[in-house]
């Protein structure tokens, strides 16, 4: 296996290309299903000029765009996360501490420090780059992780900041939602347009079916895209991110151990976390729906686990930390 | 002729490249540098308040008290007189003499559990532990950069390059193992 740091330019920029490749698929789809509308109704003896398809190109670009750039504040809002900026309990300094340490050891700015409240421990990073991050932590994990484990997870955390992983993580998350959204308002329109389709029927035939089919048509693919949105998602999340952002962290604290112990703490703890939904999951340090498929190599957990399972990852960082021992013990 | 046009290409891309990434390392390695003075830093205005908040219940731990004053003031002084990653061994030594008295300051305040609760002597042990931390940590990335930027410039065949770009070793910064394993060990003893 090579180290962390040869990898890390490489990985930066492959999760750049990989960033740059899903705006391009997400508005080449738009454009294809715009165009496409088109080419049906000229052939249904429509007008000629594709507005359809540059409206939804358009769109879906102004969408990207938009998403880019709220996609961090998105996906902070949906998990009800606030902002640590003047700590006031002692948990609180503490975070803020051990963040500022990691991102000393890291190398990076230090990243906004954000609080969900929700019991179940978890946490996880967004933005667009190590130049503007954010790390949330939950309630549960500030009570149940002790200083060295509350800095390996801060550490792995930090590691998807500095591997460029948050920007690609974001903006599926960001996109994901936006998807889900024209669904739920493209879903709303049918509903209250049908009535109209059917009184435009009954006044005359003209003109009425083709657009009917092909908003049909669109609603039927838009509902297909959703979740086929959702296991790009899964695909594009490859686990090895997670092995390597555990790498890293041991690299930042030189405490596999730590880490180790802070995700059997995650484990032991399995309540999904409520407050994080299933939109803004492949950003978490651990599942946090509790998916009984993370803990299985195999077809299953290929296709459907966004992280590796628990036990092999505690099982490397254990092999690190003994490694570790064991060089620490032998006379000079 | 023109192979070897393209051949003498070749070489300057990859001088001016090579150039070029010393030339970066080389100030990571300087910028690592600052971040553990910002650190020594505030761990030099952090001790005055620690020894004031402890001083009145501790009279009786006068020399430890005494020991960290005078290895914060002796590192105060070297810091002053160091300029960068030239002077790593003076402030090392003196940043480590003052690691081991704070340490065994730190030590003696556990025993004492009664300070630690009042007022904010527990909020300052955490203060300075994330400041240990933070320098540590900040040591570690020094080093680590520096390893990289010496492995570097020796290793052929950026070696060739190694005095256009004026790449000196840089000291790293070391740990006295001896010095921070004894001093929990002499608290053991003493209890």
């Amino acid at each position: 296996m090579t180290s962390p740091v040869g990898n890390l330019f490489q990985e930066q920029e492959a999760n750049r290309r990989r960033t740059t490749w899903l705006v391009i698929g997400f508005v080449l789809f738009f454009a294809w299903l715009g165009f496409g509308g088109d080419y049906v109704w000229s052939l249904y003896g429509g007008h000629p000029f594709p507005l359809l398809g540059i409206v939804l190109t358009v769109g879906a670009i102004i969408t990207a765009r938009v998403a880019y750039q709220t996609g961090p504040e998105k996906v902070l809002w949906s998990t009800g996360a606030h902002e640590v900026i003047d700590p006031q309990t002692d948990a609180e300094r503490q975070l803020v501490n051990v963040v500022e340490e990691m991102s000393i050891a890291a190398g990076l700015p230090r990243p906004r420090i954000w609080i969900v409240p929700d019991e179940d421990p978890n946490a996880f990073a967004t933005g667009h780059g190590p130049g503007d991050s954010h790390i949330a932590v939950t309630q549960g994990l500030l009570r149940i992780c002790n200083r060295e484990e509350l800095q390996a997870v801060i550490g792995h955390e930090l590691g998807h900041v500095k591997n460029f992983d948050v920007r690609l993580m974001t903006m599926l998350a960001a996109l994901v939602g936006a998807v889900l959204l024209a669904r739920d308002g493209m879903g709303r329109m049918m509903g209250g347009r049908g009535s109209r389709f059917g009184r435009v029927e009954e006044e005359g035939k003209k003109g009425a079916g083709p657009l009917l089919a092909i908003v049909l048509a669109l609603w039927l693919i838009s509902w297909v895209l959703a979740p086929l949105v959702t296991q790009l998602l899964a695909l594009a999340v490859s686990r090895r991110r997670e092995y390597l952002a555990d790498d890293m962290s041991a690299q930042f604290t030189r405490n596999p151990l730590a880490l180790a112990s802070a995700l059997e703490k995650i484990e032991g703890a399995a309540a999904p976390t409520t407050a994080i939904t299933s939109g803004a999951a492949h950003l978490c340090i651990a599942d946090p729906l509790g998916r009984r498929f993370t803990n299985h190599e195999g077809w299953l957990g290929d296709v459907f686990a966004t992280h590796p399972p628990m036990g092999k990852r505690i099982a490397i960082l254990k092999g690190m930390g003994y490694a570790q021992l064991k060089k620490a013990a032998q006379p000079q | 002729m023109l192979v070897l046009l393209a051949l003498a290409v070749i070489v300057v891309v990859w001088m001016i490249a090579a150039y070029n990434g010393l030339i970066s390392l080389k100030n990571q390695t300087v910028n690592a540098f600052k971040q553990i003075d910002v650190q020594l830093k505030r761990r030099h205005d952090l001790i005055p308040n620690l020894v004031n908040a402890v001083k009145g219940a501790m009279d009786f731990e006068k020399s430890t008290l005494e020991a960290v004053i005078q290895a914060r003031n002796q590192a105060v002084k070297v810091n002053a007189a160091g300029t960068g990653p030239q002077d790593v061994k003076q402030i090392s030594q003196a940043e480590n003499a003052l690691s081991g008295a704070l340490s065994r300051l730190l030590v003696t305040v556990e025993r004492y559990p009664e300070l630690k609760a009042t007022g904010n002597v527990g909020q300052l042990q955490e203060e300075l532990t994330s400041t240990e931390n933070r320098i540590a940590f900040a040591r570690q990335l020094y080093n680590d950069t520096a390893t990289q930027y010496n492995t570097k410039q020796q290793q052929f065949p950026t070696t060739l390059v190694a005095g256009l770009a004026h790449a000196e070793r840089a000291d790293l910064w070391e740990i006295e193992d001896q010095a921070e394993r004894a001093v929990p060990q002499v608290d053991l003893t003493s209890r």
